[in-house]
C-alpha cells in the first residue's frame, strides 16, 4: 500500500483520471473562445460548453439554461447573495443563514451588512441540524433569501432541506443552498428539493479546481441575479467573463460520473465509512462522533478523541492527510466554529479530526487508518495530564484552570 | 506546519513521561493551561531536600507537538539543576533549543509556567522555622 494516504476529500478530492481525458482536448486543440459566435473554434468550444451544461443539470435534476459557470463555489455563493440583496432590495433586506455555514456564505453576509443588509444567522442544535421553527420564526416581511447549505463541509451533517424549501415557499422567500459537499455524494435534485438557487464546484467531485456553478431556477419562480462583474455579458448577463472552457468540460464529466455512479460509490463510501467508525469506537474510549450520524454524507467523520490534541494527532499520523478543528491548526488559533456551534465544549474542538473518505480510498487504507489512529491515540493519552485525571475520577469541568 | 527536527524527536520519544507522588513534601507539582485553550502541562520535580537539587522530573501534556516538546525539554534540563538555577530557564531557551516558530512561542511560555509552578508548590511544602517563629510573637 502507498504511504501517504489522501483522506481529506471535503478539502478537495483527487481529479479522475477520465475527467481529465474529457478535458484534454480543450487546451490544445480546441482552443476557441465559446463566445465566438463567426468560426468553428469557437462553435467547438461553444459545443463543449453546453454539453457540459446539460451534463450538470442532469444530474441536478435542473435545464442546461439554469446554469451559470463561474471560478468555483466561493464565487457561486457571493454571486448568489450579493445578486440577490441587489435584485431584490426593494423587496426586503433581510437574509437568513445559519452559524455553520462556509465563510464564503457567512463573510459575504457580513460584508452585505455593512451596506444595510440584515443578517440572521439561526442556530444549531447538537447534532448540527437547524430548528425548522427557528426558522420559521425569523421570516419577517423583508425576508428575501434563506442561504441554508446543503451539507456542512466539517461535520457532514446533511439540513432539512426540503422542509425549508416548503417554509420558504410558504413565504415567498427565495432559497439559496450551497450544495458543494453533498452534489454527487447524495441525490440533490432541485425540483424536488425545491431549490431556487444552489452552488456547485467542480473540484469536490473529481474534477477540476477553479471552475464552478451556479443553479438560478427560471420558472416557477424566474429568480433573478444582478451581475457582480461587469464586462461582456456572458451567461443571460449574470456573471462576465470568457468561460474557462476546459474546466467546464472537466466539471461536465465529472457530473455525469457522478450521476452514473452515485448509488454503488456512496454505498460503497458508506461501508468503508462505518468501518471506519466502528473500529475507532470499538478499541477506544471516550470517543465521541461530532454532529448527526442519521442526517450525514456518507464519506464523511467527523470524530473528537478526548483528551487527545489534534495538531498532536495529526503529527503522529502524519503518513494520513487529514483535518483537525484543533486551534493549533488554523491560522486564527481559535478552533473549529462548527464544532463549537454544537455546544460540545471547547476542548472537544481541539480534539477533533475530519476524515473525508473518497473515490479512490480503499478498504486496506481504511484498516490501516484506524489501526494507526488507535495507536497514536492510544500513545497520547499516556502523555495527557488529563486523561490520567479522568480516569483517577476527576471531575475536570470542576477543575480551575488556569486559562492563557 | 514543518516540525524542527528536535521537536519531532521530543514527540517520537518524549523523556521523563510519567507521574511523581503529588502527596509527597519533596515533590512539587505545576499544572498550567486549560483544556479548552488545547493545552494543560503537568510537570513534576523531585527534590532532594538537603542539597536542593532537583533528581527527578517528570511531565505529561495534553497540548501539540511543540507543547510536548517543550515540557519533554524542560524535564531534561530540570534535573540536576537546584531549585533556584530552575527558576533561570526562561522560554526564550526553549524556543532556541527547539526552533519554535511564532504561533508556538506560547508552548515555550507555558513550560516556563509549569516550571515555576512545579517549584512554587515544592517550596511551599518546605517548613519555613524562622517566619514561623517570627509570626507568633
Amino acid at each position: 500500500m502507498e504511504l501517504p494516504i489522501y483522506m481529506d476529500n471535503h478539502a478537495t478530492t483527487q481529479l479522475d483520471a477520465r475527467v481529465f481525458e474529457a478535458m484534454k482536448p480543450y487546451f490544445l486543440e480546441v482552443y476557441g473562445n465559446a463566445a465566438s459566435r463567426n468560426h468553428s473554434f469557437g462553435w467547438e468550444a461553444e459545443e463543449g460548453v453546453e454539453k457540459a451544461r446539460k451534463q450538470i443539470a442532469d444530474l441536478i435534476g435542473a435545464t442546461a439554461k439554469e446554469i451559470i459557470f463561474t471560478s468555483g463555489a466561493t464565487e457561486s455563493n457571493n454571486l448568489a447573495l450579493k445578486g440577490v440583496a441587489e435584485m431584490y432590495s426593494e423587496r426586503g433586506n433581510h437574509i437568513i443563514t445559519q452559524v455553520i455555514e462556509h465563510k464564503a456564505v457567512l463573510d459575504t453576509c457580513k460584508r452585505l451588512e455593512k451596506s444595510g443588509v440584515r443578517v440572521t444567522y439561526l442556530p444549531v442544535r447538537q447534532d448540527g441540524l437547524i430548528d425548522l421553527d427557528q426558522l420559521r420564526d425569523a421570516i419577517t416581511d423583508k425576508t428575501i433569501l434563506i442561504s441554508i447549505m446543503y451539507a456542512n463541509n466539517e461535520i457532514g451533517v446533511v439540513q432539512p432541506i426540503q422542509e425549508i424549501a416548503k417554509i420558504a415557499k410558504e413565504k415567498g422567500v427565495l432559497f439559496h443552498s450551497d450544495a458543494v459537499q453533498a452534489i454527487g455524494k447524495v441525490p440533490v435534485n432541485v425540483g424536488q428539493d425545491g431549490l431556487d438557487i444552489m452552488s456547485l464546484t467542480a473540484h469536490k467531485l473529481y474534477g477540476p479546481k477553479g471552475v464552478g456553478a451556479l443553479y438560478v431556477r427560471r420558472r416557477n419562480p424566474r429568480v433573478q441575479i444582478t451581475a457582480q462583474m461587469d464586462g461582456g455579458g456572458h451567461e443571460r448577463g449574470m456573471r462576465s467573463g470568457t468561460l474557462n472552457v476546459p474546466g467546464i468540460v472537466g466539471l461536465g464529466a465529472a457530473c455525469e460520473f457522478a450521476r452514473k455512479e452515485m448509488p454503488e460509490e456512496s454505498r460503497r463510501l458508506s461501508f468503508l465509512r462505518d468501518k471506519l467508525k466502528d473500529k475507532l469506537l470499538n478499541n477506544l474510549d471516550e470517543v465521541y462522533i461530532n454532529g448527526s450520524m442519521e442526517h450525514r454524507l456518507p464519506h464523511n467523520l467527523n470524530i473528537s478523541f478526548a483528551y487527545v490534541e489534534g495538531e498532536s494527532l495529526l503529527m503522529g499520523i502524519n503518513d494520513i492527510a487529514v483535518s483537525s478543528g484543533s486551534a493549533c491548526t488554523s491560522a486564527t488559533l481559535e478552533p473549529s466554529y462548527v464544532l463549537k456551534a454544537l455546544g460540545a465544549g471547547d476542548d472537544l474542538a481541539h480534539s477533533s479530526i475530519r476524515f473525508g473518505l473518497g473515490r479512490f480510498n480503499t478498504e486496506e487504507q481504511v484498516d490501516y487508518v484506524a489501526n494507526k489512529v488507535i495507536d497514536v491515540v492510544q500513545k497520547l493519552r499516556e502523555l495527557s495530564p488529563l486523561y490520567e485525571m479522568a480516569k483517577e475520577g476527576v471531575d475536570l469541568s470542576k477543575v480551575s484552570w488556569t486559562a492563557h | 506546519m514543518a516540525y524542527s527536527d528536535k521537536v519531532l524527536d521530543h514527540y517520537n520519544h518524549p523523556r521523563n513521561v510519567g507521574s511523581l507522588d503529588k502527596s509527597s513534601p519533596n515533590v512539587g507539582t505545576g499544572m498550567v493551561g486549560a483544556p479548552e485553550c488545547g493545552d494543560v502541562m503537568k510537570l513534576q520535580v523531585k527534590v532532594n531536600p538537603d542539597t536542593g537539587v532537583i533528581e527527578d522530573a517528570k511531565f505529561k501534556t495534553f497540548g501539540c507537538g511543540s507543547a510536548i516538546a517543550s515540557s519533554s525539554l524542560a524535564t531534561e534540563w530540570l534535573k540536576g539543576k537546584t531549585v533556584d538555577q530552575a527558576l533561570e530557564i526562561k522560554n526564550t531557551d526553549i524556543v532556541n533549543e527547539l526552533s519554535l516558530p511564532p504561533v508556538k512561542i506560547h508552548c515555550s511560555v507555558l513550560a516556563e509556567d509549569a516550571i515555576k509552578a512545579a517549584i512554587g508548590d515544592y517550596k511551599r511544602k518546605q517548613p519555613a522555622p524562622e517566619r514561623e517563629a517570627f509570626s507568633v510573637s
